[in-house]
């Protein structure tokens, strides 16, 4: 019997000091949470939708601090594809959002689902591929490269999860009239821009990136080259914008409005010029002036 | 190889240099799986003890759902939990989507069907006999209760260990639920899955061999314990 208690009151210790060491911990939370807050300002919570490729990119990385430093919110980025930021746009579930789909994000203009949308900054979209080129895409013209690749039965990888870039590729894909399921050798991911360029490499196929996102991983994807850039159809154009408070009543407005300030400030404008430069040696955002 | 090895390096620098941000992310990750499989324990434990030595009638089916629940995938429990606290969810007065406590739900949500049905096996594995014995040595109902649990402990552990592993390794649920979020929800493995698709491998294997190491030492102690003085 005695025995039996005392592995029990062991066992009961352990449970004990588990339970402790949790809840002290959860204690711990708060109260290091709270100097992060800077004290003396209550901060609001405030929900950032956005693309992964501001995320991979670094970008945000450098915009939100500073954006917090300013302003008493707490930013929670959820980075996701366009289509679903849109999706938490268009359901309230988000308080601002910084998308890479004009198309779709007129939809939501339209709809009043979202207000004061700006144009933030842009930079490209680019073609690229292995660098022996087996299709012979390179320097073509975007419509060229795509029909060169999809005759070739080239692998294509595409992104495949309704992002800026799939719905971007999909458009370029219409206007040179194909239908890429068409070929056996059409790849969709259904993962982000980093991932699947990692996939393209993989597989030694071509693949629509943008530029920033492909900059920022150069170094991990072997003999790659950019094939196809320059053209005014790749614009990737970047807007922010406030989900529309009237119609979703949850929405937090005043945070919505400060960020979407914040990003068209001419602080933040330099600072989203100026990214980029010293690591790679060139922006992976430009302004529109 | 050379990539394995440069991530070990990479760990061990990051260990050493104490670079508070990965000590904030390992730190939360702790938090939030042991959270997680205590409250799965507390509940699962008496719960489990209930369906395994009460005969009721609807058992069966409530043991069913268990057995379905444990194979739950993580995303699948994320999700829903995402609809319910979403801004038009019915709990969204709670604002607790993209916090550490909705990780803690999920998590909770996928190691309880584990953690009650295996306790719930270890005590319909008990012998009838051996409860009458009991009793009949005049054991009051709480010193019943005790030398049971002490009788399965083996299988108990085995169900929090196994609880255990489901939610350290879990990352689909973490991602719904707490988002990655910077400095609040993320976690070692929402941050390997990010590092990952930007391409930072060594940096991803570092936090995979940060993640190993503290499953290993927690596993490592409820191992002990388990098997402590089997030999009884």
């Amino acid at each position: 019997m005695f025995k039996i208690k005392r592995a029990f009151a062991i066992m009961l210790i352990m449970l004990v000091a588990l339970m402790a060491a949790c809840s002290s911990s959860t204690g711990n939370d708060a109260t290091k949470d709270e100097p992060k807050e800077s004290g003396e300002v209550e901060r609001t919570d405030i929900i950032l939708a956005t693309t992964t490729s501001t995320q991979d990119s670094g970008l945000l990385d450098v915009l939100i601090p500073m954006f917090e430093e300013q302003q008493p919110y707490n930013v929670k980025t959820v980075a996701v594809g366009t289509g679903q930021a849109l999706e938490m746009g268009s359901r309230g579930e988000a308080d601002a959002l910084l998308v890479h789909a004009p198309d779709a994000e007129q939809e939501l203009v339209d709809s009043e689902d979202v207000v004061n949308r700006q144009k933030i900054m842009y930079n490209d979209f680019i073609i690229v591929g292995p660098a022996d080129d087996p299709a012979g895409i390179k320097d073509a013209a975007v419509a060229e490269a795509l029909t060169k690749a999809f005759d070739a039965k080239a692998t294509f990888v595409s992104r495949g999860d309704d992002s800026g870039t799939h719905k971007k590729e999909l458009a370029l894909w219409k206007e040179a009239n194909l239908d890429p399921a068409e070929n056996g050798s059409y790849v969709e991911t259904g993962q982000g821009m980093g991932s699947s360029l990692q996939v393209a490499a993989e597989k030694k196929g071509y693949i629509l990136t943008d530029r920033a996102t492909y900059l920022a991983q150069k170094d991990n994807l072997g003999d790659f080259e950019i094939m196809v850039e320059g053209d005014e159809s790749l614009l990737n154009i970047y807007h922010v914008m406030e989900v529309n408070a009237e119609k979703h009543e949850k929405v937090k407005k005043d945070g919505a409005k400060a960020f979407v300030e914040f990003m068209i400030a001419e602080d933040t404008k330099k600072t989203i010029a100026d990214f980029g430069v010293e690591e790679y040696g060139e922006p992976l955002f430009f302004l529109f002036e | 190889m050379e990539l394995l090895l440069q991530g070990l390096r990479k760990a061990i620098e990051m260990i050493l240099s104490g670079d508070p941000v990965i000590l904030e992310i390992t730190w939360r990750t702790l938090k939030v799986s042991l959270t997680a499989i205590m409250i799965s324990t507390l509940i699962g434990l008496p719960a489990g003890m209930m369906l395994g030595l009460i005969k009721f009638p609807g058992r069966k089916l409530i043991l069913t759902l268990i057995n379905i629940g444990m194979g739950l995938p993580p995303v699948v429990a994320g999700l829903w939990i995402t609809l319910l606290l979403w801004r038009s969810g019915p709990l969204s007065d709670f604002e607790l989507l993209y916090t550490p406590t909705a990780i803690i739900i999920a998590q909770t949500l996928v190691s309880l069907p584990i953690v009650t049905g295996l306790t719930a096996t270890a005590f319909q594995q008990i012998n009838e006999k051996l409860i009458m014995q009991i009793k009949a040595l005049g054991a009051t109902k709480i010193q019943l209760v005790l030398i049971l649990l002490k009788e399965s402990r083996l299988a108990i552990l085995a169900g929090i260990i196994a609880g255990f592993g489901r939610v350290i390794a879990e990352v689909g649920a973490a991602m719904m639920v707490g988002g990655n979020i910077s400095g609040e929800t993320r976690i070692l493995t929402t941050s390997i899955v990010m590092e990952v698709s930007k391409g930072n491998f060594d940096i991803a294997l570092a936090l995979s061999f940060i993640l190993m190491t503290i499953a290993f030492l927690i596993t490592f102690c409820l191992t002990y314990l388990q098997q402590r003085k089997r030999s009884q």
